[in-house]
């Protein structure tokens, strides 16, 4: 039996859930995890990734010395080693061999950091605030997030900051600012269990948020409510839910307007809440006349009946709450489909109580934080909009910038800040802990971009799919080897604490950025913002003193349970549910709204809609948990299709298959499984082998900028063998 | 509502339906429990708990047996101390008890004698490593159920393990004793979370104590080769 020399106490890296964890460690390496049973947020449970999934750590791959291209250090720029006619940077691996000046060449952190902040400084001075870009890390913590913002907005004087939320919720945080003025979760998910009919529509809880999923098999089995799944797939919830409407990818907002359209019809309105907490009423109620329940089933394919019952049993419950994910947002009108679940709250009062709210379910264990803190184009973090003079000048007498000095300007989002990259427009741009190389959608125009930046920094523990195109690689530390704080989807700021000191000479993320900051400022003769803290609390503490919402969270208050923010003063016992008098906009407001279509549908040349998700075993683009154990439970990429469409095509189970967009094509295995719909395929997006972000569909929804992930049309036709990536590699489970 | 029961000659006031085990210990009495958890439904599976009440032929199962107005509760009488040390002893003759330390702190504070029943059979089987997680034991199993509990309602809702067999040769196993991979587990381990004797571990706790190192151990995911099942 191995005794531990520690057990540290810190929060999962992986999902919104924001599960505790206690990592034991013997002589500096983490052998088991487990979890205190008296947490409240996982009650001592965790999923497979939280439990095992941690080992990437240590994986013989991971980067602890920072590197630089070998041209830098000849003191050469891109220019010079360009290929003739091609695009200035190029990504392969093998060339590492070889006398390349693409080589990558171990170096000190001095020589490395001189070099970026020579670039940039270069860059900035030449091009001007434009050229410049950064992508922070929802994996990261508050306070690396907090810093890295602060570099580029006071540095800089760009507001180019952004990071993955874009890709994943920014239709939801649209949608939530335009109607009630706030951007995340209104209740808890512990509150699952005072729900009487619950709606989960988009999330594939069961293996996104493992731990929400139990509590919500926990709120159907032990406290009598009714769940209704509204999916194109047969997720695992399916089998605890009263209800499952089976919908088309898209065809969100013909559902959920046909339910508000039968709670009107048969009087179901909760009128006092409407008459005194919202406005737009009746050009909403003029909006819904064409969204028949038989209108909506000949769009979606869910039964007209079906959909009277699910609005029945929502608007006629005590407690009615609505969780979603990416299935909502990931599409090219993922506003106007959020905002489609918005109006049912709003329409029966099911918001601003315990056990009801709008539940946007969180994808990244920061990704809160990550927005809290700012990590975006539109606001200084707690949301305070960049072109607004009051917001700018606290931030100005905050980091001693000159008055006027902070832009005004909103910046570019990921998405434009990618496509930006050309010149005249973003030349430098700096990754922490992003892969746009597997997240974007359509990836062969992202590579294309990629390769146009002048010079490129990527900060992160491994060299991914992006890194692979960098001139410098700042060797960050993942989770297990830093202090910080993590904000969960439903607001509660936890601690996160080193269980040993980085590995080699990698540094954690938030001391990278102020030895960088430090050494830009003196080049461009800035005063300081000040970056010469001692401990990353003190970070937290400056960004509380103007972010309200964190205003009362210290180190020590959130030492053994997180508190729900907002925590306004060093009293505040934190804010579990929102909205209970009153909306941060005053009134919710109705938007009336029509139905558009996915932006490619289904025809005879591509007659299958390709939807994207994600696996339980795995997470977003790969970089931890293909380096880690994780992938040996799950090592291959996989596409689902529906037996049916199966026999049509004459396609049977782990047969190879080449699935064709009019983007782009991969080779992987079928899985036939009634897990997915008649006319439906599924992809998860892990797999740089088979990467689904080749096929998927790059159009944007014009206010959120998020493309549209969910719903793409693509052919499958047999292919062979030997067509596959690695065709020994199988997947030897059989769960559902 | 407030009922008042005399545990141990203390009289104590507790809540209409709590058991007797959370009774004693709310008064700071202490009762010793191996298959009960604070996270599992209690089911006096392992009997450790057990004590005697006044008017009550048989001794009781306390994480289970509601306390009652009036009661007179012994958790110390001889009776009670014989019937755990028994328990022990026949535990310590039938299973590995090596990673149960709390269990074996008890032995010595019962004077319990692990060689007591000399002849007796006992429960060994091979190591299953049928999964990149987590490693099953079951020599070392004392069958608990808490693994069973989390896997099921308790925790999961996921129900790839149950008992098998009867008797003495009941042990946990999956439907047709599959492999791991081949049910419905979803590898979240909360089984490993709850077993109290090292039967269930993680797979890197148990390639250190095979004598591994961290640098062994780290490269075991990065080959595309896959290492033959146990």
């Amino acid at each position: 039996m191995i005794q531990s020399d520690r057990v540290v106490t810190t929060t999962c890296p992986y999902c919104g859930v924001g599960c505790a964890l206690q990592l034991h460690v013997k002589d500096g390496f983490i052998f088991k995890v487990t979890s205190p049973f008296d947490s409240p947020v996982n009650h001592g449970n965790l999923c497979v990734k939280g439990r095992f999934g941690y080992d990437y750590v240590y994986h013989p791959k991971r980067v602890t010395k920072p590197m630089v291209r070998r041209y830098l250090l000849e003191g050469k720029t891109i220019f010079d080693i360009r290929e003739s006619g091609g695009a200035l940077r190029i990504s392969n691996p093998e060339l590492s061999h070889s006398d390349s000046p693409w080589d990558w060449i171990e170096t000190d952190w001095d020589t490395a950091l001189d070099i970026v902040a020579d670039n940039l400084a270069r860059i900035y001075q030449r091009d001007g605030s434009d050229a410049l870009a950064v992508y922070c890390c929802a994996k990261a913590t508050n306070e690396d997030n907090y810093l890295l913002q602060k570099m580029y907005r006071s540095i800089f004087r760009t507001n180019n900051v952004d990071h993955c939320t874009r890709l994943c919720h920014a239709g939801s945080v649209v949608a939530l600012q335009q109607t009630v003025g706030s951007s995340a979760m209104s209740n808890t998910a512990s509150q699952v269990i005072q729900n009487d009919v619950f709606i989960v529509t988009g999330s594939n809880t069961s293996e996104n948020h493992p731990i929400i999923a139990l509590q919500m098999k926990d709120a159907v089995q032990k406290y009598g409510a009714k769940m209704i799944v509204a999916d194109p797939r047969r997720i695992e919830l399916v089998d605890f839910a009263e209800l499952w409407l089976p919908l088309k990818p898209g065809s969100n907002v013909v559902v959920f307007s046909a339910m508000a359209h039968v709670i009107v019809q048969e009087d179901l309105v909760n009128w006092d809440f409407v008459h005194a907490r919202t406005e737009g009423i009746d050009e909403f109620l003029a909006s819904l006349e064409k969204f028949t329940p038989e209108y909506a089933e000949e769009i979606s394919g869910v039964r007209a009946e079906d959909i009277r019952r699910a609005a029945r049993m929502y608007a006629t419950a005590k407690n009615g709450a609505i969780y979603w994910g990416m299935g909502i947002s990931q599409l090219s009108h993922g506003t106007a489909s959020a905002l489609a679940i918005i109006h049912l709250a709003f329409l029966t009062g099911h918001i601003g109580r315990d056990g009801t709210g709008l539940n946007p379910l969180r994808g990244q264990n920061n990704v809160q934080g990550a927005s809290d803190m700012g990590a975006m184009p539109f606001h200084y973090p707690g949301y305070m909009r960049v072109d607004n003079d009051e917001n700018a000048a606290k931030w100005e007498k905050a980091w001693n910038v000159e008055p006027g000095g902070l832009s005004r300007k909103p910046g570019l989002t990921t998405t434009e800040i990618l496509s930006h990259a050309h010149e005249g427009g973003v030349r430098a741009l700096y990754i922490m802990g992003e892969n746009p190389m597997m997240s974007e959608p359509n990836l062969n125009v992202t590579r294309h971009h990629m390769q146009q930046l002048e010079f490129f920094v990527a900060q992160d523990i491994f060299v991914n799919e992006s890194g692979a195109y960098a001139d410098v690689f700042l060797p960050a530390t993942p989770f297990a080897e830093k202090d910080g704080t993590f904000s969960n989807t439903d607001r509660r700021v936890q601690r996160v604490r080193a269980a040993h000191p980085p590995r080699g000479e990698a540094r954690p993320d938030w001391k990278i950025i102020c030895d960088l900051a430090t050494r830009l400022e003196v080049r461009l003769k800035r005063k300081t913002a000040k970056w010469d803290y001692s401990h990353p609390e003190e970070i937290l503490r400056e960004m509380g003193g103007v972010n309200r919402d964190y205003a009362g969270i210290t180190y020590e208050r959130i030492d053994k349970v997180g508190l729900i923010y907002p925590v306004p003063d060093l009293n505040h016992p934190g804010t579990p549910t929102l909205f209970t008098e009153s909306f941060p906009r005053g009134r919710g407001k109705f938007i009336p709204l029509d139905y558009v279509p996915v932006r490619e549908e289904a025809d005879d040349e591509y007659p299958f809609i390709l939807t994207t998700g994600r696996l339980l075993e795995h997470w977003h683009g790969g970089t931890m948990s293909r380096n880690s154990s994780l992938n040996e439970a799950y090592p291959e990429a996989r596409v689902e299709m529906h037996p049916a469409d199966a026999e049509m095509h004459g396609i049977t189970n782990n047969m190879p298959v080449r699935v064709t967009s009019r983007r782009g094509e991969i080779v992987l295995r079928c899985t036939v499984t009634e897990k997915t719909t008649v006319g439906v395929v599924f992809i998860p997006w892990h797999f740089h082998e088979a990467a689904a972000n080749l096929l998927t569909n790059d159009a944007l929804d014009p206010e959120a900028k998020i493309p549209e992930f969910k719903a793409c049309a693509v052919q499958v036709f047999p292919a062979r063998e030997a067509e596959l990536a690695n065709p020994e590699t199988r997947l030897q489970r059989g769960r559902y | 509502m407030a009922i008042t029961l005399v545990i141990d000659g203390k009289e104590i006031t507790a809540d209409d339906g709590m058991t007797l085990l959370d009774a004693a210990r709310e008064n700071g009495i202490d009762i010793p429990t191996i298959c009960f958890h604070e996270a599992t439904t209690a089911n006096g599976l392992c009997r450790i708990c057990v004590v005697e009440v006044e008017g009550m032929r048989l001794l009781q199962p306390s994480c289970i047996v509601k306390a009652a107005d009036q009661m007179k509760v012994q958790t110390r009488s001889e009776r009670v101390e014989r019937a755990r040390k028994t328990i022990l002893e026949m535990l310590a003759s039938t299973m590995d008890l090596s990673d149960a330390p709390a269990i074996l702190t008890m032995m010595d504070e019962y004077g319990a004698d692990a060689a007591r029943f000399p002849g007796a059979a006992r429960r060994e089987s091979e190591v299953k490593d049928d999964n990149p997680m987590y490693i099953r034991d079951y020599s070392k199993c004392l069958l608990c159920w808490r693994c069973v509990q989390v896997c099921a309602e308790d925790a999961q809702y996921t129900y790839a393990i149950n008992f098998e067999g009867r008797g003495f040769k009941t042990q946990i196993g999956t439907f047709f004793d599959r492999p791991i991979p081949e049910t419905t587990c979803v590898l979240c381990g909360q089984c490993v979370g709850v077993c109290p004797t090292g039967a269930l571990k993680a797979k890197r706790e148990f390639l250190l104590e095979q004598g591994m190192s961290p640098q062994e151990i780290s490269v075991l995911n990065t080959g595309r080769k896959r290492r033959s099942k146990a």
